[in-house]
């Protein structure tokens, strides 16, 4: 059987699989959900945790939507394995600095995974490579499904599913895309953009959620409301407004060729000549650039790279993956050394 | 004032407690407050009612607590997971799913004002328990309740009205009957 350790020591098995959408990077929905006979977690302290994961994990570990997956209690996990978990959107900071009674189930594709006592009972979650909301929904739908015929929820017919903060209650549902938009952000179109989604109650964030910059590019869309709106509306409205994001990034991608043709394609090739050849490489660097190297292989200027082997990329370049394969922690400047030789040796691995 | 318990003594616990729906004030000396489970063991006890570590006198309802400060109302704790409104407001996060119902004074506008809506729509539960199956339908008689006396239909409204007041008995004997299963 599989264990953590092998499960880390190879990049996500969702983020292989070649995909069409270069624009979209994936899709993801989670789910709040409690269980009734239980106080919330961040209250009940770690007695009642201990029952709630004492609970859960039996039950988790048997679902059919979820064949042989990994269960891990994070009193268990080393800070590492930790990094490289929440690296891989597989748990959050929250849960991180928590201990005994909450932990982590995981599909080995990693796809679906359900945390365990972070601000809620279960915090269920399924990622899709691509613009595949729909089909999220679907997953998660059915495993929350097969999970709530063996629980009891906490739930009221006026409010629905109850959760720890009342900003979660209702559907408990949010659906999250991630999307690359370089050629917006370099026309300076994406602050409007970004503006309009707040107006309709979309929120955008950047690469590492929360409170984090938009480094490489990338933001992420979700949305706010829980309530009195049916999930697949929320999931209709968010993959109708993403695929307009997608036009707009087409078109600006077509004017910026049309008229800077030659300053992209100095930025892409500055891209791949710096990744190439780099001894040290900051994290926000490599995720630029790796971001020019992302707009090249869309246009075609990069011939052999694909999309599914920078989304690698940009995965083992994160501080966690890149102290899980030297296998020893390392400073910040030992990191942008390592992280360079990393670039560097895929890099050349493409070009043979 | 004088305390309503032993009649002879200055009142100087004020406690509001919500009994079946039902408003209850009372006005206890600090010994008869004592005596029925509410620890006034100086000023700073009090603090720790108000902040949910004291003993809640009335296991079935929320519990209000004033003192004689002119203050109507200075805490309220849910007395299912003991979380008190300081707490809600220190934290943001509630403590159990009763604390939707003890707070709900304060969560209904927050609710409203995050997701512009006070109703959910969407998946449900397919297993639910009896008393919050009849929650639901209780829910909808309410509401057409409403729709009728809007309309002027006051024969309906009348006939909705005595439905509503027989699924409340009912509901009330099984929520019992439920939580005594519980503790079995
Ligand atoms: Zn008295
Ligand atoms: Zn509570």
């Amino acid at each position: 059987m599989i264990d953590l350790d092998e499960l880390l020591n190879r990049p996500s098995a969702w983020l292989t699989v070649e995909k069409e959408s270069d624009i979209v990077v994936s899709s993801r929905i989670r789910l709040a959900r409690n269980l009734r006979a239980f106080h919330f977690p961040g209250w009940g302290g770690e007695e009642a945790c201990s029952q709630v994961w004492a609970t859960l994990k039996p039950i988790l570990t048997d679902v059919k939507a979820m064949p042989g997956c990994l269960s891990m209690e994070m009193n268990d996990i080393n800070q590492l394995d930790k990094m490289v978990l929440f690296e891989r959107h597989l748990i959050s900071r929250e849960l991180s600095e928590k201990g005994k009674g909450s932990g982590l189930v995981v599909a080995l594709d990693e796809q679906m995974s359900v945390m365990v006592n972070e601000e809620d009972h279960l915090r269920i979650q399924v990622i899709n490579p691509g613009l595949e909301l729909i089909e999220a929904w679907e997953r998660i739908d059915a495993l929350d499904s097969e999970i709530e015929a063996r629980v009891d929820y906490a739930y009221d017919p006026r409010l629905g599913y109850l959760t720890a903060c009342p900003s979660n209650v209702g559907t408990g549902m949010r659906a999250s895309v991630m999307v690359h938009v370089p050629a917006l952000v370099l026309l300076e179109e994406i602050s409007p953009i970004i503006k309009g989604l707040g107006k309709i109650g979309l929120a955008v964030r950047g690469l590492g959620g929360e409170g984090s910059d938009a480094s490489g590019n990338m933001f992420q869309i979700s949305n706010q409301i829980t309530l009195g709106e049916e999930e697949m509306q929320v999931v209709g409205n968010l993959h109708e407004i993403v695929r307009e994001i997608v036009e707009h990034e087409k078109n600006a991608r077509k004017r910026l060729m049309q008229k800077k043709g030659i300053i992209v394609r100095d930025h892409v090739g500055r891209a791949y000549g710096i990744l190439s050849n780099a001894h040290i490489l900051s994290s926000k660097d490599a995720l630029d650039m790796i971001s020019g190297l992302r707009l090249g292989v869309d246009l075609g200027l990069l011939p052999g790279l694909t999309p599914s082997v920078l989304d690698e990329l940009t995965l083992l370049i994160r501080p966690g993956h890149l102290q899980k394969i030297e296998t020893k922690l390392l400073k910040v400047r030992e990191r942008d050394v390592s992280r360079a030789k990393l670039v560097r040796s895929k890099l050349a691995d493409i070009a043979k | 004032m004088i305390c309503e318990k032993c009649k002879k003594d200055e009142a100087t616990v004020h406690l509001t407690q919500v009994v079946d729906d039902e408003v209850k004030k009372l006005h206890f000396c600090e010994s008869c407050a004592k005596d029925s489970g509410v620890d006034t063991n100086g000023g700073s006890s009090i603090t720790d009612f108000f902040l949910g570590s004291g003993d809640t006198p009335n296991p079935t309802a929320a519990v209000e607590v004033g003192q004689e400060v002119g203050q109507e109302v200075v805490a309220l704790v849910c007395p299912h997971c003991n979380l008190s409104r300081v707490d809600f407001k220190k934290g943001g996060r509630l403590g159990c799913m009763h604390c939707y119902e003890i707070f709900s004074d304060e969560l209904e506008p927050l609710v409203r004002a995050m997701h512009h809506a006070d109703r959910h729509i969407g998946k449900r539960p397919s297993r639910l328990s009896k008393s919050v199956l009849m929650e639901e339908a209780l829910f909808r008689l309410q509401e057409e309740l409403v729709r009728a006396v809007a309309e002027e239909n006051f024969e309906e409204a009348a006939r909705l009205r005595d439905e509503i007041s027989k699924h409340q008995e009912t509901l009330s004997t099984v929520i019992s009957d439920e939580d005594k299963g519980a503790i079995e």
